[in-house]
């Protein structure tokens, strides 16, 4: 990996994990996290920001507070380091299930321009160019979680008009979906990439870019985006990753 | 009551050819040995079920003794994905591969209705996706309360459920601890059961968290130490995070596939002499 990847990837990450920083201050502290990107996010969340967010993992985990970063979403130490550990029926039904998560953190392979998220296959189900692993716990995460946050690297093959497979919803096929389907959660609310930040319409919810990150174009963004993606009337630019941000990132993936 | 068996003879007596079969076991606690045993076997037209099929069923789907695989996640955690489940589902290698695709919350309620006796379970989920339209386990039904739109999917009664744990007593009673994902439900929902244990101990100690199941919902009882490598046991060992690496590469091309499968499975007796094979100390 170049260095440069290695910075679009931090910024990216950090970027993620102040937002749950910001949510933990809001009294929403709770946060149900996928492995990879999301599970770095969360964590480097926790050792940066007071209060820090509750990590819930569908291993069975609650209130996890590893050292270091697990590989998998059932390590000894996520288990180790838990309040409490739960079996898996329980935490999908009575933790997401019946509401008492505050953000779903994913992540995918193919993002569409309502949020929906692609984890199966590329190309047709029947016949795929590329069998990926599956749903997993992602289609009741992106359901009931109060609020989705997503963390891809951005790019034309990843970010799609239409998803090859919807393994799970973020808006539909648009406005008035998730209503109409009778789901309680919030759906995605920020999608965090290593250009910038994308959020829902509030009208249209289609994803439209409200931040770049420091140096990054509009034309980059637009470059990487495989739909006419929009720009919100006002695009911020975010704050540089801090040296302190830097340098707790790095010392957690050092282990 | 269980019976302390031997892996091979309970393998031999217990799994047969066209069974469903659950190793269950979430990233924590997966019964390798015992699939290994069932690779050294021969056991044919399996169908096999878990909700995170990993390494163990990527060697078994590999080796050619599934037909169907019935799943909600098939990767390589945190490493990437299953060379031989892709390649049996994208080429039909070694053999086509049928799939029966749910989500970790319908296959978790799926468990409880089959341990709890009740022909399906219900859930608000799938709602939205894709899933449905490819897996007729999956149905809309209306609250006869409520009125409210659910999902209902079918029991799952393993004819075969194989679990790994950390202690069992001479009565077959089971101890688990830690990460205990679905293995209670996988257990109670099966019509016969395995279990593979780290220890056979006199007594069973009280431990936080801890589940037992009692010997007589246990078929067979076996004590396999680190039978659950690469996966671990909380109290007795830790996930080999190398061996789940280096298996992309071992995996990613049929021959040395099949080159490793002969080595250290086939070519071995049992999973003492294996973990011997592969380099790690018991």
């Amino acid at each position: 990996m170049s260095t440069d990847v290695m910075t679009t990837d931090a910024v990216m990450i950090v970027n993620a994990a102040r937002k749950l920083g910001e949510l933990a201050a809001a009294g929403k502290p709770v946060c149900f996290v996928g492995i990879g990107l999301p599970s770095t996010a969360a964590n480097l969340a926790r050792r940066l920001y007071t209060p820090p967010p509750v990590l819930v993992y569908e291993s069975g985990c609650i209130g996890s507070k590893p050292q270091r970063l697990p590989l998998s979403i059932g390590d000894g130490e996520l288990a180790e380091t838990a309040d409490a550990v739960v079996s898996v029926p329980e935490i999908f039904a009575y933790w997401l299930q019946a509401g008492r998560i505050d953000v779903g953190f994913l992540g995918g392979a193919q993002l569409d321009k309502f949020g929906n998220i692609n984890s199966t296959v590329i190309g047709a189900y029947a016949e795929p160019r590329t069998r990926l692993p599956g749903a997993g716990g992602a289609p009741e995460i992106a359901a009931s979680a109060g609020a989705v946050m997503v963390i891809m690297r951005q790019s034309k093959r990843a970010f799609v008009e239409r998803c090859d497979f919807r393994s799970s919803i973020g808006f539909g096929d648009g406005a008035g979906d998730r209503e109409r389907l009778g789901l309680r959660g919030g759906g995605v609310r920020w999608v965090i990439t290593d250009l910038g930040v994308l959020e829902p319409d509030p009208v249209s919810c289609e994803l439209t870019v409200t931040a770049l990150h420091p140096d990054v174009t509009r034309e980059q963004v637009t470059a990487a985006t495989g739909w006419a993606v929009r720009f919100a009337d006002h695009v911020t630019t975010t704050v540089a990753p801090t040296d302190d941000e830097l340098s707790t990132l790095r010392a957690l993936q050092a282990f | 009551m269980a019976e302390l068996l031997a892996l091979d003879e309970a393998v031999a007596r217990l799994v047969r050819d066209g069974d469903t079969v659950a190793m269950e076991g979430f990233t924590h606690l997966i019964p390798h040995a015992a699939g290994h045993e069932i690779i050294r076997q021969g056991r044919r037209h399996l169908h096999l079920v878990r909700m995170t099929p990993d390494v163990v069923y990527d060697q078994l789907i590999g080796a050619g003794c599934v037909d169907r695989l019935t799943f909600s996640w098939g990767g390589n955690p945190g490493v990437g994905s299953l060379q031989r489940f892709r390649d049996a589902v994208e080429n039909g290698w070694p053999h086509p591969l049928q799939i029966e695709e749910h989500s970790h919350a319908g296959m978790a309620t799926r468990y409880a209705a089959g341990a709890a006796g009740l022909p399906f379970g219900v859930l608000r989920g799938y709602v939205g996706t894709d899933l449905a339209e490819h897996t007729n386990t999956i149905r809309q039904i209306e609250c006869p309360f409520t009125g409210e739109r659910l999902t209902a999917v079918p029991a799952l009664n393993p004819d075969v459920s194989i679990i790994h744990a950390q202690r069992a007593d001479r009565e077959g009673n089971v101890q688990i601890w830690g990460l205990v994902g679905v293995q209670k439900e996988a257990v109670l929902a099966a019509t016969r059961s395995i279990v593979t244990v780290e220890q056979i101990v006199a007594t069973i100690d009280p431990t936080p968290n801890s589940i037992v199941l009692p010997s007589w919902v246990v078929t067979a009882v076996c004590e396999v130490p680190r039978g659950a490598h690469p996966s671990f046991a909380m109290g007795y060992s830790s996930r080999d995070n190398a061996f789940y690496r280096d298996w992309d590469a071992i995996s990613k091309d049929r021959d040395s596939f099949t080159k490793w499968i002969d080595e250290n499975v086939l070519g071995t007796r049992d999973h003492a002499e294996y973990m011997t094979k592969i380099g790690i100390a018991n």
